[in-house]
């Protein structure tokens, strides 16, 4: 079993896949998702398959654990030898299912993106890992419960005991996907396939899931393949690369040479596209990614010569815990947020799940009924919603969600979606609407003749800017986008991001980009908020915030930012295992709002201490 | 845009959601069967003047419980009448009695499904209690008691069985509001400030609209066979007007006698509601899946 690859020289490999090819059923005959492929990988090592939605990465673990039998899909050729403990050599793709479920779990184990959906929600995380113990080891249920606590601490969850008897639900989604290391570590597998194990989770969290896995891959020299679309991500943990695009590998090579000399376009393409904390570290307007050669401009879009177009004085939201009829608790989503926003100007909201940025958002369009504060649009209150100011509202301030393909209705046609807001607001009505939605359509990139489509018939990118097309069609004055980039792949997130500037810069819209992405944020915005916990703890000029960080939690939240870059891995990450308290709180004890300290030009930090009930 | 990094192509056909239904429908043999057999006999109930050999009422004495013939082809009545004619009339009836039934009691279940989960609390808690209590009654026996309040004929009987129809319409879609209300798009249109009307009749209502049509079908069959008891009973359509629930209690006579009087009106009901039943299935599997 040799390899064609360019592996160094070296022990015999782990895992060598040749000629894998890959097929799923369709209309028109089988279609090949996977073109020859061939991957290795030695113990002890991580390779990183990397690539854009619809690259195949997810398909070829899927092969490599022969899932893909359940997948629908079906292996057209090549080999797969897989090397198992005790030095025997297998092909796996011709091995049966009943031999398979030999090697799933105790050889080869698998992680997920979704540590939820992944863990059966009625029973006790401790049952399900003595579960597997007991079936692929043999232990009694006692020996496997003490070996599921000992694991347990091992993934570094503090007082294993008590958490084997908590379910699922009662987990942060950081403490579950440790869960799910630790059950896929519970057979000492030979092999870990992580799929996207970090995408779903904080960036703080991603950091100590990294360094986790890390750490135990040291302690066990088991090889791991690393399935990612972050670059970031690439650069703190793989060995090796391999960059896939459309079902075949165009590049492969050690993690500093792919860094540092990309050789296929493709490969450099995508690293041009990912967004570098620290980018524009020196200049304090935002400028937009610099795409197919095109070098951008910093953006002077503010206008001071006039108020805020949007301000927001004290909002608070809270949701009412009840049980038995009786309010019991509270959940402090927002609590006492101030902000204002000038025309051209983007405020970015940043922060962790949880910590209230969308919330933030949802009320001020009043997708959530805050509870207190006040809510100006150009100068006039529009706190209590009559007819006027309602249709004001909607009108002037516009939404985009961060899951595109959700946000339009699948039984309408883009056209209509995008025409709904002239007819909701009589803007304009007929063929004078249709004409609108063709300019629209123009003006974020798309062609008119994609009105006729349905949302499902679109890209991921495309239906992007279908909804910032509809946010456009009642020609507002703020624009509120919710994690609007999140979903999309590097490149698109990049063209997407372009196009949200150059409106701004067109039409002098004020935006309010809430985003947990450091560094896109970077890029787009002209000040920053940060929030923790419901409350805005620091609030100034981007370039302020960022070079010089003043509350504690911000400073974490940015070193907690992947950098692309192998050579930078081995910085000093000042982390902290503990968890980000819950806004929960009962009746009696409301949380302190901490005053905001000025600390610099426009530059305010809220004064208190991180990580525990102030 | 880009250059080097252009977006993957996505399927270029344009796919609209009745094509992919009938792709998806075109598969179900056995639906496909029902569906025809149901094309079928609601034309002959529409031709039926041109379709049936004999008048359905007109009687005939010198040919009195007769066994099938090359003239009667399913045997004729106690009053000569032929009762292949007046099966063939008679699906009209039962026909009718379905179709608008459902369609009356899905109307005003639809409508207060809606407004139920779209608005929830007092009036979602209201409206849900009533339709309850509805519920509480067996189908058959609250068809009864609201005959015997308006009167027995076959418009009471649409009504009647149109009441019990009510309240499974309204939990079926008053649970698909739930959903519809809480997804994205209907989020995303809140926030453009599409008031509460359009809200549902455009973007909750169509998402609810594939489980209506798939119970519609299946209650046609439940709201015949019903139609059919009740003038089983002597409650429903009157003579001499032909309908096969009054053809069985008629029939009911001569069992023995003349088997042909129940074995085919009994036999078309049962032909009738399985066919509905077969096609409500089929419609199910081919509109459950999510629109991709």
């Amino acid at each position: 079993m040799t390899s064609t690859s360019n592996l160094p020289p070296g022990p015999a490999p782990l895992i060598d896949i040749e000629g894998l090819r890959v097929s799923f059923p369709a209309e028109g005959g089988p279609v090949e998702v996977i073109h020859n492929l061939d991957l290795t990988l030695r113990a002890g090592e991580t390779l990183a398959l990397v690539g854009e939605s619809g690259s195949g990465k997810s398909v070829t673990s899927l092969a490599i654990t022969r899932l893909i039998d359940y997948a629908g899909g079906s292996l057209t050729g090549g080999t797969i030898a897989f090397t198992d403990k005790t030095g025997h050599t297998r092909d796996l793709t011709r091995l049966s299912q009943e031999a398979m479920r030999g090697i799933r779990g105790p050889e080869i184990a698998m992680i997920f993106q979704e540590p939820m959906t992944s863990l059966n929600p009625v029973l006790r995380v401790g049952a399900q890992i003595a579960e597997a113990i007991m079936l692929h080891q043999g232990m009694d249920e006692a020996a496997a419960t003490a070996e599921a606590a000992r694991l347990l601490g091992r993934v570094r969850i503090a007082d294993p005991a008590r958490q084997l008897r908590r379910y699922p639900f009662e987990l942060s989604g950081g403490m579950r996907q440790r869960v799910m290391i630790a059950l896929a570590l519970s057979c000492r597998p030979r092999l870990l396939i992580a799929d996207e194990p970090t995408t779903a989770l904080d960036v703080t969290v991603q950091a100590q899931v990294l360094r986790l896995l890390r750490t135990l891959q040291q302690e066990t020299g088991m090889g791991m393949i690393f399935i990612t679309h972050d670059m970031g991500v690439v650069a703190e943990i793989a060995d090796r690369v391999a960059v896939m695009r459309l079902g075949r590998k165009v590049e492969e090579g050690d993690v500093e040479s792919i860094f540092a000399n990309p050789r296929h376009p493709y490969t450099q393409a995508l690293l041009a596209a990912v967004p570098r904390l620290g980018a524009l570290a020196g200049e304090p307007l935002p400028r937009a990614f610099d795409i197919a050669g095109v070098v951008s401009q910093p953006q002077n879009t503010v206008r001071h010569d006039v108020g805020p177009v949007l301000a927001v004085e004290s909002l608070v939201t809270r949701f009412p815990v009840r049980r038995n009829f009786r309010l019991r608790a509270r959940i402090h989503a927002v609590e006492q947020v101030s902000l204002s926003v000038q025309p051209g100007e983007t405020l970015a909201l940043v922060g962790e799940s949880g910590c209230g940025k969308s919330t933030t958002g949802r009320s001020i369009i009043r997708l959530e009924q805050p509870e207190g504060g006040r809510i100006h649009l150009d100068g006039a209150d529009i706190t209590h919603l009559t007819g006027t100011t309602e249709a004001r509202l909607h009108r002037d301030v516009q939404f985009v969600f961060q899951d595109p393909f959700a946000s339009l209705n699948p039984r309408l046609t883009v056209g209509f979606s995008i025409a709904e807001p002239m007819l909701t607001h009589n803007i304009a009505r007929g063929a004078e609407a249709e004409r609108r939605v063709q300019a629209l359509l123009r003006e974020v990139g798309l062609t008119p003749e994609h009105a006729q489509r349905y949302p499902h018939e679109m890209s991921g990118g495309q239906r992007q800017r279908v909804c910032i097309a509809r946010a456009l069609a009642s020609s507002p004055k703020v624009i509120i986008a919710d994690e609007a980039v999140a979903a999309l792949d590097v490149s698109i997130r990049a063209q997407v991001v372009n196009l949200l500037m150059e409106l701004q810069s067109r039409l002098g819209l004020a935006m309010l980009f809430i985003s947990h992405d450091m560094a896109v944020v970077e890029r787009v915005s002209h000040r920053v908020a940060v929030m923790y916990l419901g409350q805005i703890v620091e609030i100034g000029p981007r370039q302020a915030v960022f070079n010089f960080p003043a509350h504690a939690y911000t400073k974490k939240l940015l070193a907690a930012v992947p950098i692309p870059d192998p050579t930078q891995r081995h910085r000093v990450m000042e982390l902290d295992e503990s968890e980000v308290p819950s806004p929960l709180r009962a009746l009696s004890d409301p949380p302190i709002v901490a005053p905001l300290i000025k600390v610099g030009p426009h530059h305010f930090v809220a004064r208190h201490s991180v990580g525990g009930s102030y | 845009m880009s250059a080097t990094l252009p977006e993957p192509a996505v399927a270029t056909t344009i796919r609209t959601p009745i094509g992919e239904f009938w792709r998806r429908f075109r598969r179900q043999r056995v639906a496909l069967i029902a569906g025809l057999i149901i094309l079928l006999i609601i034309l002959a109930a529409v031709f039926a003047p041109f379709v049936a050999p004999f008048e359905p009422a007109t009687p005939d004495y010198d040919n009195i419980l007769e066994g099938s013939s090359a003239l009667h082809w399913l045997g004729t009545d106690a009053y000569g009448r032929d009762v292949l004619s007046r099966i063939i009339w008679g699906g009209r009836v039962s026909l009718m009695v379905g179709f608008l039934s459902v369609a009356l009691g899905a109307g005003v279940g639809v409508a207060i499904g809606l407004i139920s989960g779209f608005f929830g609390g007092w009036v979602d808690g209201v409206l849900m209690r009533l339709m309850d209590v509805l519920l509480a009654f067996p189908g058959i026996i609250l068809a009864i008691g609201v005959v015997a309040l308006l009167g027995p004929g076959i418009d009471n009987v649409i009504y009647a069985i149109a009441v019990f129809s009510v309240p499974v319409f309204s939990r079926l879609v008053r649970g698909s509001t739930l959903a519809l209300k809480q997804t994205l798009y209907v989020q995303a249109a809140r926030s453009i400030g599409v008031k509460a009307p359009l809200l549902m009749l455009r973007h909750i209502l169509p998402g609810a609209m594939p489980g209506v049509i798939v119970y519609a079908s299946l209650r046609l069959g439940t709201s015949i066979l019903t139609a059919a008891s009740l003038s089983f009973i002597g409650l429903g359509a009157r003579p001499p007007s032909a309908e096969w629930g009054a053809m069985l209690s008629d029939g009911r006579s001569y069992l023995g006698v003349a088997d042909h009087l129940t074995i085919f009106p009994g036999l078309a009901i049962f032909v009738i509601v399985l066919a509905f039943n077969l096609f409500g299935d089929g419609l199910r599997d081919a509109l459950d899946q999510k629109l991709r």
